[in-house]
């Protein structure tokens, strides 16, 4: 792209060809750019399956798809992709490895080819599990659990296929995160203190840790279900000893941390974005780095809330509600500081400020109603409801993905040398805040009315909430077109922006660099007084 | 205006759970899920109720902090807008402002706390139950056993779309029902033979995983005569949405008659079980 032309001219004699530049990559923003456009695509495919979902439920008794297990795998697809291959490279591959070393003055990532596996280990991943989609043989749901997915009742290779692509994806995740941890303790520039460094680091690296500790369990909760389905074993199988329980305490050990990896990182952005706009260094700045790391320690300690009708004890049952209530405190403390960041500010309501207000407004919403969520004697009657779809779909399709386009408008311009369309950019927001609240709050309705999740058919009295739900869907899908539209406006122009074009609110180092940064930054480091 | 009032009354039954259900003449009430519903499910039994009670207080509270966050955001984006405030303030610290919003949250999530734990240990398990029943998850059916009464045992399937009769609701009614003497406290046993299932009544507030190797104990009370109607709730394979529960509440009486009739019915169809006995 433009960004590398220009560039060329400072690399005197690094004149690298297509295939060098981008199959064999080992520089940081290239393969930042690699995840991104790698989310867009997982994002695009996802959100494909999510509009034919919502497209088979606009109305009952409707035959859009043929059979439950055509629905069952595209469910099982529609979450592992949204999650694995669209918030994660986008939040962690794409953002973070663009932006942390940029922000902690670093020339680089600390292992520049570990980094290329780490993405190229994700397109294999990707068709591996298009693969069990598209075999139609994935139907356990994204949670996979057994027996369900064992060999009796999900016999195809296509379930093997996605077992396979999370191993690859999980594998990636790690390396990834081995390598963010090793940048940011050790490549910081100088006089940048861990109490100094930008919140956007600190979240990534919490998020890494978080990988690092939460993903070789679910490589171990995968590896037993591959050998219970191939290799004769029974580690879920009750018949052989087994135990379909100690799965879901496997993968929600993973799981759970697993929401946090998604929204911590959309955090941190937020956090810059907010500061920015309302030009005022952000509020409470040790309470905001402490809030995520007790996020990231709690997060650990709360999994069985997702089990709670699995027949654990109930004493098990008041531990983990009682550590999920806990949760809410820290997450308090982020939204308010956010909120007395403003309070007295400059605020401006550009494109990125207004993705980060409306993501303060839907992370409240699916924050509060994750507070119901947590009561085990409520769960007991919205668990595996719409209302759980609702309540994740709140903090992560809304949270996540709005903290994932802040940072698209807010650094589109540092990334490409080009800025967005405002206009567009406001029409992409307002079509997208609109269309997603349709889809997703009436989905509380049909949650609370008993409506259970992963049903291609229901009955008729959950009609009228299914159809507005449809609707903001198609809304929605519409305002995606949209953001495609920006993406062409944007790589489109021949405008060229300054280094630092949001002014005197944005405060961190990847503002001291050119627009685009040159291909090697940081020759010389930056000092932090 | 009417118009308005209109709205404001449903959301108002929907929030608070007025909804009437209605009404078959000789069966009693009807315990399923209405059209346009926002509330939880109206309450048929014991554990219900006090799930609504605690719902509604927790309702109450997410409800006015989410109006609070909304008001902030709304008097940030227009008092402190660039226009209206040119020079930003560098305020970056205020610790009583920080320690309160830590403490007053963890003061919140006690008021939830207390009666969520009261309601859990009321939920799992009833010390004195008037009868058994045994809950087993097949795909993609139902099978429900009396253990305290002969053994009866019934399948129990949904009544696919060209069998359906006028007033049978579509992928809620079953051929089979389970039948439940009322205003008794009844436990359930669940289990599968296969993959694991949810046992989901709504109504009752009652909800167990069916778990093949497991027994999974919990309790229910219906505390009217009716019919209630719940569905499978974890994903078992591709008939999922196919396997409803449907409860019959009947009186004591009716209950024994019940019986009787099915012990009959089991002895003339189901001889050879009976001969393995």
């Amino acid at each position: 792209m433009d960004a590398t032309t220009a560039v060329d001219h400072h690399e005197h004699g690094h004149h690298p060809t297509f295939v060098q530049r981008w199959l064999f990559s080992t520089n940081h923003k290239d393969i930042g750019t690699l995840y991104l456009i790698f989310a867009v695509i997982g994002g695009t495919v996802g959100g494909t399956l999510s509009e034919i979902m919502r497209a088979q439920l606009n109305f009952p008794n409707n035959h859009l798809v043929n059979s439950g297990q055509e629905w069952n795998t595209i469910i099982t697809t529609h979450g592992l992709l949204m999650i694995f291959f669209s918030v994660m490279p986008a939040l962690i591959g794409g953002f973070g490895n663009w932006f942390i070393p940029l922000m902690i003055g670093a020339p680089d990532m600390a292992f520049p080819r570990l980094n290329n596996i780490s993405f190229w280990l994700l397109p294999p991943a990707f068709v591996l599990i298009c693969t069990g989609l598209l075999m139609g043989e994935s139907g356990s749901g994204w949670t996979l659990y057994p027996p369900l997915s064992n060999s009796t009742y999900e016999p195809g290779m296509g379930m093997d296929c996605t077992l396979f692509a999370l191993h690859l994806a999980g594998l990636s995740s790690l390396l990834g995160s081995m390598n963010f941890i090793v940048t940011i303790f050790n490549m910081r520039a100088p006089g940048m203190t861990l109490h100094k460094m930008p919140l956007f680091i600190w979240s990534e690296l919490v998020t890494a840790f978080l990988l690092l500790l939460a993903v070789p369990v679910l490589a171990g909760a995968i590896t037993m279900l591959i050998c219970d389905r191939n290799f004769g074993t029974s580690f879920f199988d009750p018949a052989g000893g087994g135990d379909p329980v100690l799965f879901q305490h496997l993968f929600w050990f993973f799981g759970h941390p697993e929401v946090y990896i998604m929204i911590l990182p959309g955090f941190g952005i937020i956090s810059h974005v907010i500061s920015t706009f309302s030009r005022k260094p952000i509020f409470g700045y040790l309470g905001m780095v402490y809030a995520m790391v007790a996020i990231g320690v709690v997060g650990f300690v709360v999994w069985a809330h997702h089990m709670f009708i699995s027949g654990i004890d109930v004493d098990t049952r008041a531990y983990f509600m009682a550590a999920t209530l806990i949760i809410a405190v820290p997450t308090g403390i982020k939204v308010f500081s956010w909120i007395a960041t403003m309070w007295g500010g400059s605020v401006e309501l550009k494109t990125p400020m207004l993705w980060a207000i409306g993501f303060l407004f839907v992370f409240t919403v699916g924050g509060v109603t994750g507070v119901v969520c947590a009561n085990a004697g409520i769960d007991q009657v919205i668990h595996n409801t719409y209302y759980v779809v609702a309540h994740f779909h709140y903090v992560l399709s809304l949270g996540a993905v709005f903290s994932i386009f802040a940072g698209f408008y807010y650094w589109i311009g540092k990334m490409s040398g080009h800025q967005y369309p405002e206009y567009w950019g406001k029409v992409h927001f307002w079509m997208t805040f609109i269309g997603v609240n349709l889809t997703f709050f009436p989905q509380h309705f049909l949650g609370l009315s008993g409506m259970p999740r992963r049903y291609p058919d229901y009955p008729a009295a959950f009609a009228g909430w299914n159809f507005v739900s449809s609707l903001g869907a198609y809304l929605s899908g519409a305002a995606f077109l949209v953001f495609l539209y920006v993406c062409y406006r944007t790589f489109t122009s021949k405008e060229h922006v300054a280094d630092n074009y949001w002014g005197e609110g944005a405060t961190t180092l990847e503002w001291t660099q050119t627009s685009p940064p040159a291909f090697h930054t940081y020759l010389e480091l930056p000092r932090i007084s | 205006m009417r118009m308005a009032r209109r709205l404001l009354a449903v959301v108002a039954c929907g929030i608070l759970n007025l909804s009437i259900a209605p009404f078959a003449a000789a069966q009693g009430v009807v315990g399923a899920p209405q059209p346009w519903e926002m509330g939880m499910q109206r309450s048929f039994s014991p554990i219900k109720d006090r799930i609504i009670d605690l719902h509604d207080l927790v309702l109450a509270i997410i409800t006015v902090i989410t109006l609070f966050v909304a008001a902030l955001l709304i008097w940030v984006v227009y008092r402190y807008n660039a226009q209206r405030n040119p020079t930003p303030s560098r305020t970056s610290h205020n610790t009583i402002l920080e320690i309160s919003w830590t403490v007053i949250p963890v003061l919140i999530l006690v008021v939830i706390a207390i009666p969520s734990f009261r309601l859990i240990y009321y939920q799992d398990r009833t010390p004195d139950p008037d009868m058994t029943i045994k809950v087993t998850g097949h795909q993609w059916y139902w099978e429900y056993s009396y253990p305290d009464h002969g053994n009866i045992d019934i399948e129990s399937r949904y009544v696919g779309d060209d069998d359906l009769k006028p007033g049978q609701l579509r992928l809620l009614d079953v051929d089979n029902q389970l039948v439940i003497p009322v205003n008794k406290k009844i436990r359930i046993l669940t289990t599968s033979e296969d993959v694991i299932h949810s046992f989901f009544i709504p109504s009752f507030g009652v909800q167990r995983y069916a778990i093949p190797g497991r027994t999974i104990e919990t309790w229910l009370e219906a505390n009217q005569i009716g019919t209630f109607y719940g569905e499978c709730n974890q994903i078992c394979g591709q008939n999922h949405s196919q396997m409803p529960i449907s409860v019959r509440a009947v009186s004591e009486a009716d209950f024994k008659t019940w019986v009787d009739q099915a012990k009959k019915a089991a002895s003339v169809t189901q001889l050879p079980k009976l001969a393995s006995q």
